[in-house]
């Protein structure tokens, strides 16, 4: 098991090379003039511009500057962002926002889809299925950005229920909202996901020969058919990680949460490289981290899977 | 004592001479709903069985015995319903009964041990967390303590002997003999008066499954406990039950006392089942003149008594010796020496799968490699078809050793050698049509054109006894000896004077079984083709091979024509094989 987890963490190493390396080059080979951009309509004396750029190694070639930047990681410095803050900083206030929206997020789409999934398995073709069905098709149709938008104006405009904005310090109750829009992108595939597996579970033989021990339907549920029918649905959790983050840009953007994601699209807008890379290279770990724990939760669902020495 | 089944009187006898038998089927008709309207499954079904009795039900796949054993205990799959008729406990019409009664009465009244080890235990809960749910269910023993001791009682009682030490244990840690055992042994584990094993052990290898039914017989015998019996093998339910009830699409047709059906059938279907049983021939089947017998066997429903099965012996036997003699002139089509696969096994060191194994088999002829499985035979077969590298030795086919070949010569011989593989379900392509299916090896080796190919697909159809009409269906709308037919019909598109069968009979129904057998018997006659068949049944050996060669950790143990292997076994494995044989000793009439 721990060599298993061990060479899991080498495997990252690689990846983590790759990825840095191609999202460097892609801030790099943006159009236009990074350092111009940040004095807007002003035309700043070259001694300035000269400055600022030396500053950001920006005068080097490009193989240099990632170099100097990777070795910068190594040593826990993630660089300084254009507005003088050092971008190590930024992640730390940024990442527990945008990590406990995505948590909340995933509880909302777990606890609601697995379980209008298992009632829609249990109960195919009829009316609860149905109508869940034609819902899930509606919300896998609708872009995110639509949803958050209909939802604040619902939710926080005509009925105030929430606030629209979050405050400072994103605060839980404010982060329920965003949270839910966040999960209705992957709420409609666990569904699915959930619902095709508890029916294929359902028409296993070891649930037959449960009934037959006289075990009473309110113990096969949850003992021989939910229990089985949640490998496949783990596994979507780790993928599914990936799309939180994209649809955590949007929605962090649309209602305002001082999170990962709407700093780094302001980051991409402004070409900052170090600011983008640092964020993506934490995003790209916690991916891979977030991929191994549900793979060790799959040994744990699943007692056949062992992994080798 | 006397009943009626289906019109006909059966004399039951009833140990102490009680009135009220255990279980009543009356008229019992079970429907399916499919896309294109009901299907009736079991039509008018009749079963009496008395306390203390044992009852077999034959007949083969889709025959509706496995439906009417769910139907007993309210478990029909997917869209089936009781229609109509009673099915009587006691006295108690469990047809009716509510869902909250029915599952006081699965269990505790009725214990049932399913079909297929494989899958009737759930893979992600340990053994004995599912045989003490059961027992808790039951309310057998409340308290953790309680329910653990009789959870170890139960299996140890089913055979489990060190079953404290593997109650933590999973499924998977457990071979298929293991967990039938813990399957009975939660059939029987809250004391049922009724058991109904469904093909308990039709999954498991001959040796074990003589172990494990004697077992289930001394346990039910010591237990008191009726036993309902489903097999698709006449000899095995004859051996194990008093009673039999045949079935045939879903209808009783015919009851009675185990022997007397067996020695006297009445029905055309029983006497084809009696004739086509392999656990009950003695001969080797030899190539029929006449191919239209093996293609008009499967509508069989109201035909009358044919006897087809009888073989001029003599005749048939001398002319086997020509062309046995005839064989052994030319050279051999396939020489195996000392062959041997070590497999790496990562933590755990080398396995040896084939042991120095030599054997040849003389051109036109059928050798059979008999083994449990784990044997090493199909390891064997795949090193012969060069799907698998040989560690050590040598096979040479025609003359040509198998390991100096270029890849266009491989690419040649694979033309000439075609395999047949167990799982008719598994190997056929499900998204390519029959005639697509046969005519693909035609393709990969690019013979004859568009309509050359079509012609010799229609050609080979008509020589497997399937009708042309074919070529457009899937396999899913075929059933599984057609399927096989299918498999054994692509194999023969390359007229290859090679076939590798690898349990290519073992998941076929006893009348299907004969079909393909017989089928075999005509092609090689016809064709002159070798047979490598691998098998783990000794009974389908016997009517098929020429030689044969016993198998036993990954060794040949012994290697002998069919006939001295049968009637003067040397090594005692080979004597275990043949007595696991079921029904072997059962005395017929003719």
């Amino acid at each position: 098991m721990a060599g298993y987890i061990a060479r899991r963490l080498l495997q990252a190493i690689p990846v983590l090379l790759g990825t840095t390396f191609l999202i460097y080059f892609m801030v790099f080979a943006m159009p236009g003039d990074p350092v111009v951009a940040l004095f807007g309509d002003k035309t700043p004396p070259p001694q300035v511009l000269e400055a600022v750029r030396e500053r950001y190694n920006l005068d080097q070639p490009f193989i240099v500057q990632y170099l100097l930047f990777l070795a910068g990681i190594f040593q826990g410095d993630f660089g300084v962002s254009f507005s003088g803050q050092p971008v190590s900083e930024i992640l730390a206030e940024t990442f527990p926002v945008t990590l406990r929206l995505a948590i909340l997020a995933v509880l909302i789409e777990m606890v609601f889809g697995i379980a209008i999934g298992l009632v829609s398995g249990l109960r195919k073709g009829g009316i609860f299925d149905a109508s869940f069905l034609v819902v899930s098709l509606i919300l896998i149709s609708l872009p995110v950005f639509v949803v958050a938008f209909v939802a604040q104006y619902v939710f926080g405009i005509q009925l105030g229920w929430f606030r629209t904005t979050v405050g400072p310090g994103a605060p839980i109750q404010d982060l329920i909202l965003p949270a839910i829009v966040l999960a209705t992108i992957s709420f409609a595939q666990i569904v699915r996901l959930t619902r095709a597996s508890v029916i294929d579970t359902g028409g296993q033989d070891f649930v037959r020969t449960a009934a037959s021990k006289g075990l009473s339907r309110r113990r096969i549920v949850p003992v021989h058919i939910l229990r089985n029918s949640l490998i496949p649905v783990v596994t979507y959790l780790a993928v599914d990680f990936g799309v939180l983050m994209v649809g955590a840009t949007v929605t962090e953007g649309i209602f305002n949460v001082p999170g990962v994601g709407r700093t780094l699209y302001q980051a991409i807008i402004r070409g900052e490289g170090p600011t983008v890379v640092s964020f993506v290279t934490v995003m790209v770990l916690i991916y891979l981290v977030i991929n191994l724990l549900v793979d060790l939760l799959y040994a744990v669902l699943d007692p056949r899977i062992r992994y080798a020495k | 004592m006397t009943s009626t089944v289906n019109g006909t009187d059966v004399k039951h006898s009833t140990p102490d001479g009680e009135e009220r038998p255990l279980l009543e089927i009356k008229d019992l008709k079970v429907d399916f709903t499919t896309q294109e309207g009901k299907v009736t499954a079991v039509d008018g079904v009749n079963i009496t069985l008395y306390r203390g009795q044992s009852l077999a039900i034959v007949g083969e796949s889709g025959s509706g015995k496995s439906t009417t054993a769910h139907a007993i205990i309210n478990l029909l799959p997917g869209s089936g319903r009781i229609a109509g008729g009673q099915i009587l406990l006691d006295g108690q019409d469990i047809s009716k009964a509510s869902k909250k009664e029915m599952e006081s009465i699965r269990g505790r009244k009725i214990g049932f041990v399913p079909q297929d080890p494989m899958s009737n235990l759930n893979p992600v809960w340990s053994i004995g967390f599912q045989v003490e749910e059961a027992i808790r269910a039951n309310g057998i023993a409340t308290g953790r303590k309680e329910v653990r001791a009789r959870a170890i009682e139960v299996l140890k009682q089913a055979g489990l002997q060190d079953a404290d030490r593997r109650l933590k244990q999973f499924p998977h840690q457990f071979s298929g003999g293991m967990r039938q055992r813990v399957l009975i042994g939660m059939g029987l584990s809250a004391d049922p008066q009724l058991l109904i094993a469904d093909e308990p052990t039709s999954a498991l290898d001959v040796t074990v499954q003589r172990v494990i039914l004697d077992h289930l017989e001394s346990l039910t015998r010591e237990l008191g406990t009726t036993l309902l019996f489903i097999t698709h093998d006449l000899g095995l339910a004859a051996e194990r039950a008093e009673q039999l009830v045949v079935m045939y699409k879903g209808k009783v047709v015919e009851s009675g006392p185990s022997l007397e059906i067996l020695q006297n059938p009445q029905h055309p279907y029983t006497q084809r089942l009696v004739a086509a049983a392999p656990s009950l021939a003695s001969r080797r089947i030899q190539a029929t003149s006449h191919g239209e017998e093996a293609a008009g066997a499967h509508e069989l429903g109201t035909e009358p008594a044919t006897t087809t099965d009888t073989i001029d012996l003599i005749a048939t036997a001398e002319a086997r010796a020509e062309a046995h003699e005839a064989a052994m002139a030319q050279p051999p089509a396939i020489v195996i020496e000392d062959l041997t696969k070590v497999f790496k096994i990562r933590g755990s060191g080398d396995f040896t799968a084939v042991d120095k194994v030599s054997f040849e088999i003389p051109k036109g002829t059928t050798t059979a490699l008999v083994g449990e499985s784990g044997s090493g035979k199909s390891t064997v077969a795949k090193m012969l078809l060069k799907l698998e590298d040989a560690t050590s030795g040598k096979i040479l086919v025609g003359g040509k050793d198998l390991a100096s070949l270029t890849g266009k010569e491989l690419f040649d011989l694979r033309s000439r050698m075609q395999p047949v593989f167990q799982d008719p379900y598994g190997s056929l392509n499900p998204l390519r049509n029959i005639g697509n299916t046969i005519s693909e090896p035609l393709v990969t080796h690019s013979v004859g054109d568009r309509a050359s190919r079509r012609a010799r697909v229609f050609e080979l159809l008509d020589q497997v006894s399937l009708p042309r009409t074919l070529v457009g269906r899937y396999p899913n709308e075929l059933s599984g000896g057609q399927r096989q037919r299918i498999a054994i019909a692509r194999a023969l598109a390359l007229k290859p004077e090679i076939v590798v069968l690898d349990e290519a009979v073992s998941a076929l129904d006893v009348l299907v079984q004969a079909q393909i057998l017989r089928l075999l018997a005509d092609l090689q006659a016809e064709l002159d083709l070798t047979y490598l068949f691998i098998t783990h049944d000794l009974a389908v050996v016997r009517v098929i091979a020429d030689h044969v060669c016993v198998m036993q950790k990954g060794r040949i143990v012994e290697a002998a024509t069919t006939d001295e292997v049968f009637e003067n076994p040397r090594e005692q494995y080979t004597k275990d094989l043949l007595a696991a044989i079921p029904g072997a000793n059962l005395q017929l009439g003719a």
